[in-house]
């Protein structure tokens, strides 16, 4: 499995990936393998906010119901509203066409708190 | 219960070596899924899919009188079989609850109960129970631990099959069974199974599982065949509207709720719970389990609460999700739901309770899917 660099990842198996003092959220591959088949996904509605590692959605599989937890505060301004139709890209491509949402960020300092690829790695490497 | 304490197959090395990922399930480590349980699920409906269910429990009755204990243990008549027939059927409490679901084989000598593992050792006690008491000469022999149950399901479980064994097929009607060699391996070659599609349960010594389990596997190359796991297998089982224990029947919940009335045959003779079952039929069950299609977004859960559909005056909870999901084959998200009798009623629209949300469902006449026949199967 290959973890991209160019983000943070949560304990709690999101990624955040910074862009234009925004940030993109989605879900480990990590995490989808281990939910199987995600057939629907609960989106936060665009102005919503929300407090780092707060629920913010819900995500099914076939067999399971989890929460998604939110990697960092902020408010939502883009959803993926391809996973409407389309929840299947979480399993395809979770960590690119199956991003999740797009928040601005309330306080960037907070992705300090997350890990960094390797640090993720272990992670899970260990579970 | 940590993994140490869970059984394993005697098919285990074969699933890690598969990849399937293992789940805890009835004491069991067992795999939920290979790769995707969608995938699995269309495969079953469209090719063969192959499943092991070893973890199931296999009860012998052994003797002169077998059949008189067959017949008060369990609400069907056992007697009406035929050598090798099968059939669907409950043990239940005096009460009317449901102890198992199981199903019977006339297997010549005696009668093979196959009950869910998570009730195997309840059955076995309920049965050395009434032995107890009883002048009867039957022996009751637990055979689950020398047993492996490997499944291949779907329409070309049966052109598969052909290929590994002398038996003629087409003489194994469904809910029939035979003895015979499949891939030189003895075996039960029963047409029955949980899928609602056509297909086998082939029963055999542990220790030949895994050669049966290679060869058939195998030789379902051609056919398409992918290894199945248990998310898939509830799937096809909720499309084809057959119950679960514990989620569709319980010892809280009565056959004639489940709309499984037509199994209970209260004229055979005296069985047990069949004082209480006689008075639920008399007077109606208070609940019924009824299908529901989901309208609005969301996927009805098991445990979910069931409420009047909005508009139809106050949201009194009507019911409870018993099992719910989406359906592959047909696109929808669907769920099966124990109701008040009074509001169970085909057409007829309820809501859901997803996450404080009320959820519009409509009621669907149960299964939600039912195998295309071929027209010589109809009149069996």
């Amino acid at each position: 499995m290959t973890l991209p660099d160019d983000r943070r990842y949560s304990r709690e198996h999101e990624w955040i990936r910074p862009e234009d003092g925004d940030g993109v959220i989605g879900l480990t591959q990590f995490a989808v393998d281990e939910l199987g088949d995600i057939v629907y996904v609960e989106l936060p509605a665009i102005g919503a906010t929300f407090t780092q590692f707060a629920s913010f959605g819900v995500v099914e599989s076939v067999k399971a119901v989890s929460d998604l937890f939110a990697p960092a505060s902020g408010v939502v301004v883009a959803v993926n509203e391809e996973l409407r139709t389309r929840p299947e890209l979480m399993n395809s491509d979770p960590h690119d066409a199956g991003w999740i949402c797009r928040i601005t960020l309330a306080a960037p300092a907070e992705l300090d708190a997350l890990l960094e690829a390797p640090a993720y790695a272990e992670l899970i490497g260990s579970e | 219960m940590t993994t140490a304490d869970l059984r394993r197959t005697p098919l285990d090395a074969v699933h890690r070596a598969l990849g399937a990922r293992m789940v805890a399930f009835a004491g069991y480590e067992m795999p939920i899924r290979y790769t995707s349980e969608l995938e699995e699920h269309r495969t079953v409906r469209s090719a063969v899919g192959l499943f092991d269910l070893s973890h199931m429990g296999e009860i012998g009755l052994v003797g002169p009188d077998a059949l008189p204990l067959a017949r008060f243990a369990l609400v069907s008549d056992p007697g009406t079989l035929e050598p090798g027939q099968a059939q669907y059927s409950m043990l239940c409490a005096p009460d009317g609850g449901v102890i198992d679901d199981v199903i019977v084989y006339r297997t010549d000598p005696g009668y093979m109960v196959v009950c869910n593992a998570a009730n195997r050792d309840a059955v076995v006690s309920h049965l050395a129970a009434l032995l107890a008491g009883a002048e009867l000469d039957v022996g009751v022999e637990d055979r689950s631990s020398q047993t492996a149950l490997v499944a291949p399901q779907g329409p070309r479980a049966a052109e598969l099959l052909a290929g590994l064994t002398d038996i003629d097929l087409g003489t194994i009607r469904n809910y029939r069974s035979m003895r015979g060699q499949v891939a030189d391996v003895p075996c039960l070659v029963a047409r029955t199974g949980y899928t609602g599609e056509d297909g086998f349960e082939l029963f055999c010594a542990t220790q030949d599982a895994q050669r049966l389990w290679e060869a058939v596997f195998r030789a379902g190359g051609q056919f398409g065949l992918l290894p199945c796991g248990l998310a898939s297998r509830d799937t096809l089982r909720l499309e084809a509207g057959m119950p679960l224990y514990g989620n569709e029947l319980g010892r809280d919940a009565n056959p004639y709720e489940a709309n499984l009335g037509r199994v209970v045959k209260l004229d055979k003779g005296d069985f047990v719970g069949r004082a209480a079952l006689a008075d639920i039929q008399r007077q109606g069950p208070r609940r019924l389990l009824v299908g529901l299609v989901m309208q609005d977004e969301g996927i009805a859960r098991h445990g979910y609460p069931v409420v009047e559909a909005a508009g139809a005056g106050p949201s009194a909870e009507i019911g409870v999700v018993t099992s719910g999901s989406v359906s592959p084959t047909l696109g929808q998200r669907i769920a099966m739901a124990l109701i008040r009798s009074e509001a169970a009623e085909i057409g007829r629209s309820v809501a859901v309770i997803i996450r404080d949300r009320p959820c519009r469902a409509e009621q669907v006449k149960l299964p939600f899917y039912r195998r295309p026949r071929p027209a010589e199967e109809r009149t069996t």
